[in-house]
């Protein structure tokens, strides 16, 4: 299997065996973050650059640290400050990175299809780091890797993802990757937060949460966006915690070794109790470690796909 | 592509790794801080072969690691296919150890440079050997083996393929003709 895609947009664009691939790479990259001197020379003499439009603390720093640990010169642009703000179109924003000869764009935009877009005006290469509601890859690659690594495979098990489905790029991500990888998807959250036709997507719909837990192997918690509930859509906060909060009773009735994940940051009290954020079924902070491997797989096989596009071009 | 000549069987790879334990021994005088780090693929097979004749000799097993080198190559976007990342298994602390890395092939020296380098990045070893089944000549870096199974002059346009039992089948050298 050889990965040939110069640019990562989406798990709806890739084969089983692409997902394979990275989650397999991303392993072996583990151990980089493991050592005293946590680096390795592959990426030496590239650059990254970070481009958000969106504010991101978490998903940026996992870039910037993945791109470190492989030697790469990282700048990080955030849009506040910068020209974008004077009116630059994002593909002219993407043009100017790829004149000063950078080698790969990590994106993250609020509109669904601006990676792709991005991608297709460069010859370097784009990685998409959540594009509205529509995928956020790398998030849903760590959380199927921490998965596998926790219950050892992916097929055959059945993973409940609980929140706002309908806004959520983790959400779809999630289910694309899972269940080409051949695992049971179930989604569950208020009738008004799940989309339209999400079944044609392969999952299946449940709006009780003790039902969706009860045979679950994993439970995929998604953050409520409350910053973002213009149009008051969302259930107060006491009144989803009540309905659709994970605590500790409703974890006793599920299967006794559930994985709990949540792609953070976490509403304590909201999507869930403390209790079970910080309890032995929680794996949120193993989620953190596992991006980094994740990541740096993912910025590995891009850069090369994409070096050697360009030794072929120039041939 | 054929096959040329078969220049080691079973046999001669046996009394080779054996001759080359006798070797790593007498110059360490004995087994204290030896460990053996072998390169992916077959210089890993070869390194845990050498620690069973050691182990034969001394009675106790010198620590044995694998190196994986891709992340460390100078060639990785010249070959065609792109390989595969795999793990680095060094669970053992390299400071002050002499190391012994094991290789099968010697060739331009290329492979044992980023080794070096790897190792480096991984500790601060007393010192580093270099153990290889076959040294096939035409270097291009200063590198030269402490512990030779075979010396074989070839032509650039032959290989030398290493097989083993554990990834082959079976166990011979034979040169190959491009």
């Amino acid at each position: 299997m050889t990965w040939t895609k110069k640019d990562l947009l989406g798990l709806e664009y890739l084969s089983r065996e692409e997902i394979e691939l990275v989650l397999a790479t991303a392993d072996s990259f583990k151990e980089v973050s493991t050592r005293e001197i946590k680096k390795v020379p592959a990426l030496r003499g590239k650059t990254v650059v970070n481009l958000f439009y969106e504010p991101s603390t978490r998903t940026r720093t996992s870039f910037e640290v993945a791109a470190k640990r492989l030697s790469a010169d990282v700048i990080n642009i955030a849009t506040e400050t910068s020209s974008v703000k004077k009116g630059e179109t994002l593909i002219d924003t993407g043009k100017n990175i790829q004149a000063l000869k950078a080698d790969v764009i990590v994106m993250r935009h609020n509109y669904s299809g601006a990676a792709a877009m991005l991608a297709r005006s460069l010859e370097i290469s784009v990685v998409n780091a959540g594009d509205g509601w529509h995928e956020h890859p790398t998030q849903a690659l760590l959380d199927i890797f921490t998965l596998k690594e926790k219950l050892g495979r992916i097929a055959g098990l059945k993973v409940t993802i609980v929140g706002d489905i309908a806004h959520s790029r983790v959400a779809r991500s999630n289910t694309w990757g899972l269940t080409k990888l051949g695992a049971k998807v179930t989604v569950c959250a208020p009738n008004m937060l799940i989309p339209p036709a999400i079944e044609q997507m392969g999952v299946s719909v449940c709006s009780e949460i003790d039902k969706a837990l009860s045979d679950a192997d994993a439970v995929n918690v998604l953050r409520m966006q409350f910053e973002r509930d213009e149009q008051n859509a969302f259930p107060k906060q006491l009144e989803y915690f009540k309905n659709f909060g994970i605590t500790a009773e409703r974890l006793e009735k599920a299967k006794k070794d559930i994985v709990v994940m949540h792609p953070g940051p976490i509403n304590r009290g909201i999507e869930m109790s403390s209790e079970v954020a910080d309890g032995k079924n929680s794996v949120i902070l193993e989620q953190v470690t596992n991006g980094i491997a994740v990541r740096m797989a993912v910025l590995f096989l891009v850069a090369q796909a994409a070096e050697r596009n360009n030794a072929k071009n120039t041939d | 592509m054929k096959e040329k000549t078969q220049i080691l069987d079973k046999d001669t790879i046996s009394r080779s790794l054996m001759r080359i334990a006798h070797e790593i021994l007498e110059r360490n005088k004995g087994i204290q801080d030896i460990c053996l780090v072998g390169i992916r693929n077959r210089g890993a097979y070869l390194a845990k072969r050498l620690a069973e004749c050691i182990k034969q000799i001394e009675g106790s097993s010198p620590l044995v690691g694998i190196l994986d080198i891709t992340l460390y190559r100078d060639d990785l976007t010249l070959i065609s296919t792109q390989p595969v990342v795999h793990k680095t298994e060094i669970d053992f602390d390299l400071d002050d150890k002499n190391v012994v890395l094991v290789d099968d092939v010697l060739y331009t020296g290329r492979t044992i440079r980023a080794a070096m380098d790897a190792l480096i990045d991984l500790g601060r070893p007393k010192t580093i050997q270099l153990a290889v089944l076959v040294d096939r000549g035409h270097r291009e870096l200063p590198i030269r083996p402490d512990f030779v199974g075979k010396n074989i002059p070839t032509a650039k346009n032959e290989t030398v393929e290493l097989r083993l039992e554990e990834c082959d089948g079976k166990d011979e050298a034979v040169i190959i003709e491009k």
